[in-house]
């Protein structure tokens, strides 16, 4: 178990951007009436906005950026470090921060790599950008993070296309003496091929078999180029190991649920995320959902669902929330901080 | 707990938009027309949340009956 509590770092602003395009579930032709109104009920997933052919996270992440940069009257000549946060970057190589760095017109003395990380994604992240904040050399950064996920989903598969929507979001992060973060991370590879893309990498490089659509049951039919989900998997893994996970944080920091505004969870499904809720004892008025409108946005649905749903709040007061990312890896963690009056956008859409 | 209540359970959960009368203690529920993998996933959340059981995905793969599910939830809860 990863407990780390990291001093002298502050979010100042959160940004979100969405493709304008919008797929509503109830289209969706391979369920049928009964299927699709299931779906809805179970995984509170009504619509998702979708990429076009030729927009990809890196797009979606640097309107949310510049508009952010904007609004907080940044110099960008002051931005030390970039970390970009995906599981959809531009190009196999170079890392996609190194060409976000250029077209943001930030200077060549900052720093950018990319981590490849999903559904934990917001939290591995914001744990790796605090980290390198906090020992006082850099000040000012920006964490990139986001999914273009429909790229890899088959449309004649039902039990991933349905789930899944695009989003970009930037987070802006400064030294500041009086604000930490504390964190609680872990990881199991024991469990990598319960969320897996098969071909592709170097283990299984694409072949002209990689574009074979195989039927693997009743409405579900992939190439091993797409994402491939184990729901049941997934269901156990996410009830079984995030509640302790964050028990531990809160014995840690010596907090109780209440202590919280909002506990915002990783926007997976509410049948799941309603679950570990329960067994934390949250309240619903604790925890926001974006899924209805968003869906599944992958490591962009924390600050996507902060901005859909809480930017009222954390705009004008300061809100002790607890963050919660879950999924592909497996990799899961959790971190407490205080959102004090932030610069957070109304969700962008692109 | 009763096995009927557990039966009476799963009947009220799905029985908004199927017919689940005829459902008994003994019938394949994956042999049920409307059944589906996220059928599955509501029954795991529902043991979950009334008996404070989480299924394996493997033991709810092999368990089949309203019957099989009552008896591996008891075996669980010792």
């Amino acid at each position: 178990m990863a407990l780390m509590d990291i001093r002298n770092w502050k979010i100042s602003g959160i940004a979100a951007a969405v493709p304008r395009n919008v797929i509503e579930n109830s289209d969706y032709s391979v369920l049928s009436a009964l299927e699709k109104k299931l779906l809805i009920k179970t995984t509170g997933i009504e619509r998702k906005h979708v990429a076009e052919k030729n927009q990809t996270t890196s797009d979606l992440c640097e309107v949310a950026a510049n508009k952010l940069l904007d609004r907080l009257s940044w110099n960008r000549e002051d931005i030390d470090l970039i970390v970009f946060v995906s599981q959809s970057p531009d190009y196999y190589l170079p890392a996609t921060a190194i060409i976000l760095q250029n077209k943001l017109n930030l200077s060549s003395n900052c720093l950018a790599f990319d981590v490849g990380l999903g559904c934990s994604g917001y939290v591995y992240g914001l744990s790796i950008v605090a980290s390198m904040i906090s020992a006082g050399h850099l000040k000012k950064a920006l964490l990139l993070v986001g999914d273009v996920s429909s790229s890899t989903v088959s449309l004649f598969d039902k039990s991933t296309y349905p789930l899944f929507g695009d989003a970009g979001t930037a987070t802006a992060i400064e030294f500041s003496e009086n604000s930490s973060g504390q964190f609680n991370m872990m990881s199991d590879g024991g469990g990598f091929e319960t969320i897996i893309i098969r071909d592709g990498g170097i283990r299984n490089k694409v072949s002209k078999e990689s574009f074979d659509l195989k039927e693997i049951g009743e409405g579900i039919s992939r190439r091993d180029l797409d994402l491939e989900l184990d729901g049941l998997e997934v269901y156990s893994f996410s009830v079984s190991k995030v509640p302790p996970l964050i028990k531990v944080l809160l014995k840690e920091t010596n907090t109780m649920p209440e202590d919280y505004h909002y506990f915002v969870m990783h926007q997976a499904n509410r049948l799941m995320n309603e679950t570990i809720r329960k067994k934390l004892k949250f309240t619903k008025e604790q925890s926001p959902y974006s899924l209805k409108d968003y869906g599944n946005t992958s490591s962009a649905s924390i600050p996507l669902t902060i901005c859909s749903e809480l930017s009222g709040k954390v705009e004008t007061e300061n809100q002790k929330v607890l963050l919660c990312g879950f999924g592909v890896g497996l990799s899961w963690g959790a971190v407490t901080l205080n959102l004090d009056k932030i610069t957070c956008l109304p969700i962008i859409e692109v | 707990m009763e096995i009927e209540v557990f039966l009476g359970k799963i009947k009220a959960e799905f029985n908004e938009d199927y017919d689940t009368g005829d459902l008994g203690l003994d019938d394949n529920i994956k042999n049920m027309e409307w059944w589906s993998s996220m059928h599955a996933l509501v029954i795991i959340a529902l043991i979950d949340t009334e008996y404070d059981v989480m299924l394996e995905p493997s033991q709810m793969k092999s368990a089949n009956t309203v019957r099989e599910l009552f008896t591996l939830i008891n075996n669980i809860k010792g």
